[in-house]
């Protein structure tokens, strides 16, 4: 689904943040990414997204090379992933309902879809009451499955979660997870980075070590070791 | 396309009325501009009517002969206008007429009273008054090269262009000076005007910043970005626009008699509306094109992530 092929990224200042990288992520895989803060973790996530390109190496995406898509087919391949971060990235002057549905236009769904499914993903990550909030006017627990719900909500081949416990406590950490866990188990892939010991040794799947931008090591049932 | 053009328009809507702070400012700062360049369409209209004041007052005259017959003089006449294309009028003055005339300007004057009953006979000339298109100099010259041409000369005692030479170039050069200034001075202001226009939208978007770079991550196209920002650039033209028209309506219905107390026969609000679909086209098309081409520019910049 996706493929790494000796992939180096050089910023123009000459820091080498990553180094001859090359994995693939399977359909229907569950990959988390670890390694310490600077690693390259978040680079790499940059890069499979497109808003980065990469100084050599190819990377493709579904079979297709994403160094020489135009800006509509980058466009189109976000549309088909389903991005949650760190810093949440919501739309602030959305309300959470606006939020959701906003993917589902992008997307140039109908309104009637829209109309059903908003709410059902919304109840089913616990932001039903808050339909009418803004963003800021949630917790940071909220906002994070706010951006869950998002990313959920098209019903994405592919869930690219960057850092998402970040910012959240132990509760609202294990909600996340299991629930990137029953999104896997429904037949996505799911790849997930994160520098958290503790979930990446729970969840016994495959783990691709960071380390000063090269792969240090891909293990089917990784565990966190740095 | 239908469903993601009212998504946009409503996108557009709700961000309007959810930003009121920053769209009072920008439409406050669009009435400012586009109240300026209204202002200079006024200046523009008072200056016009001045020189064309001034302009009507200058003429050249041609004096004919005491023996030249009116068949004569309106054959000239005719000649006159078919071979120049610059003459705006040409007026002739028949020796009686002439007299009527001189009685009429100088009604109380015994001396010039006394004078033409001395010389007992009618002793003024049959003439034919003429005005240019644009009251240039070199028109005039024109004309009166023609007038002096050999065919012509044999009927013609005198032209007068050499005496009113000199006014005449003075007055030309004035009002071209002061159209000139006028539109120096236009487009400056506009420029200004403009750009601060440019500034206000590009606050107002750069508040958006982040939105953007979020609407582009997660996969929205360039138009369902752009989209929005450009139609609360129109709202805002539109908006701009109607306090605008009534604005300058109001002003030149109230600022209409001072002004005519100042420049007497010149009404600034029948200007107004005898002009108004020039200040419809120009308030609206500057406050919907300005809102439009910033808009434009300012979310490109952003766009390219």
């Amino acid at each position: 689904m996706i493929k790494f092929n000796n992939v180096t990224k050089i910023y123009a200042d000459k820091t080498i943040v990553l180094q001859d990288v090359s994995f693939e992520v399977k359909e229907g895989e569950f990959v988390s990414i670890v390694g310490k803060s600077g690693a390259g973790k978040t680079t790499l996530i940059r890069l499979m997204l497109g808003l980065e390109s990469p100084s050599s190496g190819e990377i493709y995406f579904k079979g297709e090379n994403i160094n020489n898509a135009d800006s509509s087919q980058i466009q189109e391949m976000r549309r088909s992933v389903g991005g949650i971060y760190q810093d949440y990235k919501l739309l602030p002057k959305k309300t959470v309902y606006e939020n959701v549905a906003y993917i589902m236009q992008v997307e140039g769904k109908e309104n009637k879809d829209i109309e059903n499914e908003v709410p059902r993903v919304l109840e089913i990550i616990g932001l039903k009451d808050k339909v009418d909030n803004f963003p800021n006017e949630l917790s940071g627990g909220e906002q994070q499955r706010l951006a869950i719900a998002r990313a959920l909500v098209n019903h994405p081949d592919i869930i690219i979660a960057d850092e998402p416990t970040g910012n959240l406590d132990p509760y609202n950490t294990y909600e996340v997870i299991s629930l990137l866990q029953k999104i896997n188990q429904a037949g996505r892939t799911v790849i997930l980075s994160t520098h958290d010991r503790e979930i990446i040794n729970k969840l016994g799947k495959r783990v691709i070590t960071l380390e000063n931008g090269k792969i240090l090591r891909d293990e089917a049932e990784g565990r966190f070791i740095i | 396309m239908l469903t993601n053009l009212k998504r946009v328009i409503k996108f557009a809507s709700s961000d309007f009325s959810r930003n009121k702070g920053i769209s009072l400012a920008a439409i406050f700062v669009l009435v400012v501009t586009i109240m300026i360049v209204t202002g200079l369409l006024f200046f523009q209209g008072t200056v016009g009517y001045l020189s064309s004041q001034i302009q009507d007052k200058i003429d050249i005259t041609a004096y004919f002969k005491d023996d030249a017959t009116e068949q004569e003089i309106l054959d000239v006449k005719d000649q006159v206008l078919k071979m120049s294309s610059v003459v705006k009028n040409i007026e002739y003055i028949s020796k009686q007429q002439a007299l009527v005339d001189f009685n009429e300007k100088h009604p109380n004057d015994p001396v010039l009273s006394k004078a033409l009953k001395e010389v007992g006979d009618n002793p003024l000339l049959p003439s034919l008054n003429i005005t240019t298109i644009n009251a240039d100099p070199f028109q005039y010259e024109e004309v009166s090269n023609i007038l002096q041409a050999e065919n012509f000369s044999k009927l013609i005692y005198k032209v007068d262009f050499s005496q009113k030479e000199d006014t005449i170039k003075k007055v030309y050069s004035i009002t071209r000076s002061i159209n000139i200034f006028g539109l120096v001075l236009g487009v400056i202001l506009v420029i200004v005007a403009m750009l601060v226009v440019f500034n206000t939208v590009k606050l107002a978007i750069e508040n958006s910043k982040e939105e953007i770079s979020t609407m582009r991550i997660v996969g929205a196209s360039d138009w369902f970005i752009r989209g929005p920002f450009i139609i609360q650039g129109i709202i805002y033209g539109i908006i701009s626009f109607i306090i605008c028209i009534l604005l300058s309506g109001l002003s030149a219905y109230f600022l209409s008699p001072k002004i005519s107390a100042v420049l007497p026969g010149f009404d600034i609000f029948s200007y107004f509306l005898t002009n108004w679909w020039i200040f419809v086209l120009i308030q609206l098309g500057f406050g919907v094109g300005v809102g439009i081409v910033s808009s434009f520019i300012v979310v490109r910049r952003y766009l390219d992530i």
